[in-house]
């Protein structure tokens, strides 16, 4: 091909005739004028170590489909794995809109030219601030582990104190997020991240050791509803009373497609939430549908303290029309570089879009229902496993859709039980006994309102035929 | 008979029918209520699963599970709308939304809006990667696997580097995963009390700044002298042993490619400390030069600029994080691996930092960038750079033609992939800034061009960024509608302060609630209680 012009379909101006002729309009006789920008010794001669090119779309398409189909998705097999990210229904309308070519291709543009954008953007804010009780909710950013640990840091800033609270029930990944946000301890300005314990009878929060670390040096207490290990959390009001007798914020974790039959945090008196938005109409992408919020009351310091992006509607030189405009733009990175709070980058957009189609059908009823059905269901195969010689189902049996199933009592390892599983069509659940070895070979395992009873007794009937 | 403003615009844009290239555009207007204002209470959007009798009968009720005092007291306040009139309303607000796809976006410089080709998304939507749970057995992701280490190796051959990760989220937070692996590089070396001094210039995007105060370092920031990037001398008067390292862009956003690149890095290396760049936009050097050649210890690409992953409202993004052997045990865990004919996700990395972002990354984007480097291949990733510097070479001799216009710095020297231009005399000459000048030609059809991030060291900037996707027609339509503004403000600067005139709304001008706690309103429920509940 090296004989040959190069002209893609994606390059207009690669025709040799066009280059020629704007080369000539320059006045240059070849790019490479241009290029001589780049002292010499500072130039790549090699030749880059890539294939050479799959031209045609047919067959390009024929080989990334064909390294894709090796992998084996959650649709042909049954999943039960959850753990931060969980399958739950999309709805197809939601697709539809999100892969509109407006959406897809959009990007920083004007408040006029991507109105429809800022306006989508505006409405997610507002639904998902209903969702959670609070009436200021910030433009996502990348998951819930980082914005759990900005909302540390936001809640360093307002409070001036260096200590969080964590529950050690914490998810382990979300963990090290929060850590690397919060610096090494040894840093002048880093953030202390200190545990308080959960109860291994329950899952919940132990709010005696709560009470015990508790004191006037913490900036915020954290915990999540539900827990990271599937346990819906009763002491929610009670932590935040705790925490605002010392001066201490309290932060929410919370899943938000809980909050059609869970108490929303901003009820429960907590003073920011933050969690993730894949639940509400992404599809997994092994861990990319994911998207952090921060989610708190209308404080104009809270607002201060955002790091990220705020938007507020404003009526434009038409009474009753309404425009989308950032607000604070001075506080955010973008602002003032490192003067600002914390960084905002490109993250997740196209999800928040997703979501507030999401929010838009389910409605209160939807999330009502969903709500019920995954506890239903999920309750249903934590039966049916538990009713499996040698396997137990651990902690309080009041969960959402996410439970730990022990196998400590049919011999076998989890990774044992989970390899078998897969001859069954089946993912397990996420294998906690690297990281919670007091819960012995115990796996997380995840039902929603996706997989109704005959595909749970499936289940069962595996796990019951590889544990025997 | 006075003209109207209507007929006004209709007039000035009746020149495509002249024999002109510019349009005589209309955005869609659909006067769209919020969706928090439509529905009839009943109305559903969907239906899901209810929980059979059967499941109900064994265990009851849901209620029965929620401990006492956490249950959901009242409803959430969320619409109550059928499908279809919530398919519309969204369809509405996609056709208010320029994007790229419509909107010749030659505009936003520093952005690469090139051209995402259809199939990546064909691809990415099918449920052998759109379905797929980042925990499910690696054996059965070994396809998606074997795209991002093959990625991987493409992006070490285009950059001279050694090792990847393709975890972070987007640009910024692959600028981030680089001040903490330099932090993890000091800390490990136990000179983390000794070295707390990031440098970068005033050109790099701000969160080459911003990153590195939240890794906790102070950062110091050089600015340019008439060349449009720092003297060396200057930069060098930055670096002490309190240096933990730099973190820049090059060519930055003026286009201007920095000659002494290599002597920044080697008086940062002579003080022990590490260098970075930034290379959210690549596209004018693929190929043609490398950050390894000039000695930097690790850059980072966006596969959603240099690489065709389209930009999506803002994400998901990903950021492509490249460096040395050296700096490679840092690397966020898990990092993908090749053993045998097997890819396997390592997590057994003890010295690395930890975790940027949970799970494996927005790999949807690996998945595109993959497709896309395999259509170019390694002759067609140096036109895609040929290209781009061609057209925005083009570009720049039809907009410096125009009056107004001018092109601060290095004087002489061409720029590679884009410029920042000024538009000081316009503003001096009509009260017409850059502001408004944006304003105006969205109403032609085209983007709004980027202007410059903050702080403007260019007064009145703007940076258009014309990537391969450009056809010449394009950026002949582009350079005409920068001009017909200008001539617009000359002739008349009133209706160009007064713009737009051809969008989805009117002009905004109660900007006030931006600033103002008594009138901000974040969500529809706050506006209802601050504003319309008081009127």
């Amino acid at each position: 091909m090296a004989d040959k012009p190069f002209v893609h379909p994606y390059i207009p101006n690669s025709v040799p005739a066009v280059k020629e002729a704007m080369l000539h309009e320059l006045g240059l006789s070849s790019v490479e004028e241009i290029y001589a920008e780049i002292p010499d010794r500072l130039r790549f001669k090699g030749r880059l170590d890539i294939p050479e090119p799959i031209l045609a779309e047919r067959d390009l398409r024929r080989h990334v489909q064909g390294l894709l189909d090796k992998n084996t998705s959650a649709v042909e097999f049954l999943n039960f794995c959850g753990a931060g990210c969980w399958q739950h229904h999309v709805p197809s309308v939601v697709d539809e809109v999100i892969n509109r070519a407006e959406f897809v291709s959009a990007y920083c543009g004007g408040d006029y030219s991507d109105l429809g954008k800022y306006l989508t953007r505006f409405e997610f804010n507002s639904m998902l601030g209903e969702l959670v009780d609070f009436d200021v909710v910030a433009n996502p950013i990348y998951d819930w582990g980082d914005v759990a640990g900005r909302s540390f840091r936001m809640a360093r800033r307002i409070t001036g104190r260096d200590k969080v609270l964590v529950p050690s029930s914490v998810s382990p990944m979300r963990l090290m997020e929060m850590r690397t946000l919060c610096q090494p301890e040894s840093m002048a300005n880093s953030t202390k991240i200190r545990f308080y314990e959960w109860d291994r009878e329950t899952g919940m929060v132990d709010t005696d050791d709560l009470k015990a670390k508790l004191d006037d040096s913490v900036a915020a207490v954290y915990w999540e509803n539900p827990s990271y290990l599937g346990t819906i959390e009763a002491h929610g009001a009670e932590i935040v009373k705790l925490a605002h007798e010392h001066g201490a914020l309290a932060i929410a974790g919370v899943d938000p497609i809980t909050l059609g039959v869970l108490a929303p945090p901003g009820a429960l008196g907590a003073d920011i939430a933050c969690g993730d938005i894949q639940p509400l109409g992404m599809h997994m992408h092994a861990g990319g549908g994911c998207s952090g919020f921060i989610a708190f009351r209308d404080d104009p310091l809270f607002a201060q303290e955002c790091p990220l992006e705020l938007y507020t509607v404003m009526e434009t030189a038409t009474p009753g029309q309404y425009a989308v405009g950032e607000a604070l733009p001075d506080r955010t990175s973008y602002g003032s570089r490192d003067q600002g709070k914390d960084w905002v980058g490109t993250a997740s957009g196209l999800w928040t879009i997703a979501a507030a189609v999401y929010m838009a059908v389910m409605g209160p009823q939807g999330f009502k229902e969903v709500g019920e059905t995954c506890v239903a269901r999920s309750h249903y195969a934590a039966k049916l496993l538990g009713e499996i010689p040698g396997v137990q189902v651990k902690l309080s049996p009041g969960f959402f859709k996410e439970f730990v199933v022990g196998f400590d009592g049919t011999g076998k390892t989890v990774a044992e039980v989970h390899k078998k599983l897969l001859g069954h069509r089946i993912f397990g659940g996420k294998d906690l006994s690297a990281d919670f070895p007091e819960l012995g070979q115990s796996a997380l395992y995840c039902v929603t309102e996706y997989y109704g009873k005959a595909e749970i007794e499936r289940l069962a009937s595996a796990v019951k035929e590889v544990t025997a | 008979m006075t003209e109207t403003p209507q007929d006004k615009v209709a007039r000035l844009a009746r020149l495509r029918r002249d024999g002109g290239v510019l349009r005589d555009y209309r955005s869609p207007r659909y006067d769209e209520p919020f969706i928090m204002e439509q529905g009839t209470p009943g109305e559903r959007g969907i239906l899901v699963p209810l929980a059979e009798e059967d499941v109900t009968k064994a265990v009851g009720e849901a209620a029965d599970y929620i401990p006492e005092g956490m249950s959901r007291a009242a409803a959430p306040v969320l619409p109550e709308m059928s499908q279809y009139q919530v398919l519309r309303h969204y369809l509405r607000y996609s056709q208010m939304t320029l994007g790229m796809d419509l909107g010749s976006d030659i505009s936003e410089g520093t952005c690469t809006m090139k051209y995402s080709p259809k199939m990546h998304e064909e691809l990415i939507r099918g449920h052998k990667a759109a379905d797929l749970h980042p925990w499910q057995d690696e054996d059965t992701m070994q396809g998606l696997l074997e795209i991002v280490f093959d990625t991987g190796q493409y992006l070490k051959s285009i950059s001279g580097m050694d090792a990847f990760s393709l975890q972070p989220g987007g640009g910024s937070h692959a600028v981030y995963t680089n001040a903490c692996v330099m932090r993890r590089h000091f800390e490990a070396k136990g000179e983390l009390d000794q070295r707390n001094e990031m440098i970068t210039t005033i050109f790099s995007h701000p969160c080459d700044a911003a990153t590195p105060m939240v890794a906790g370092f102070k950062v110091i920031t050089v600015m340019p002298d008439e060349n449009g990037y720092p003297d060396l001398e200057a930069f060098k008067a930055a670096v002490s042993e309190r240096t933990v390292g730099c973190m820049i862009t090059n060519p930055e956003d003026t286009g201007i490619y920095n000659p002494q690149i290599d002597k920044y890095v080697e008086v940062l290396h002579d003080a022990g400390a590490l260098a970075f760049t930034d290379q959210a936009n690549a596209n004018g050097i693929l190929g043609f030069a490398r950050a390894r050649d000039a000695g930097f210890d690790a850059c980072h690409f966006n596969l959603h600029k240099t690489f065709s992953s389209p930009h999506g409202c803002e994400g998901p993004a990903t950021g492509a994080y490249m460096c040395t052997d050296e700096l490679a045990k840092y690397l966020p865990v898990p990092v993908v691996a090749k053993v045998g004919d097997r890819y396997h996700l390592d997590y057994d990395r003890p010295e690395s930092i930890g975790r940027v972002r949970g799970f494996l990354g927005n790999w949807m984007g690996v998945i595109r960038a993959y497709a896309w480097i395999r259509t170019m291949g390694p002759e067609g990733l140096k036109e895609v750079a040929e290209i781009s510097v061609l057209n925005n070479n083009y570009l720049d001799n039809l907009l410096m033609a125009i009056k107004g216009v001018s092109r601060p710095y290095a004087e002489g020297h061409r720029r590679l992939d884009q410029v920042r231009y000024s538009l000081e005399q316009l503003k001096e000459d009509t009260g017409v800034g850059t502001e408004a000048l944006r304003d105006r030609m969205v109403d032609f059809g085209i983007q709004s061009y980027w202007m410059s991030h903050h702080p403007w060291v260019v007064p009145e900037p703007f940076t258009p960024e014309p990537c391969e996707t450009y056809s010449r027609v394009d950026l002949d339509e582009w350079a005409a509608v920068i001009k017909k503004g200008i001539d617009e403000a000359y002739a008349d600067a009133e209706f160009v302060l007064d713009s737009p005139h051809a969008q989805p709304i009117d002009q905004m001008r109660r900007t006030e609630a931006m600033e103002d706690p008594g009138q901000w309103a974040f969500t529809w429920r706050a506006y209802k209680k601050k504003i319309l509940g008081k009127k």
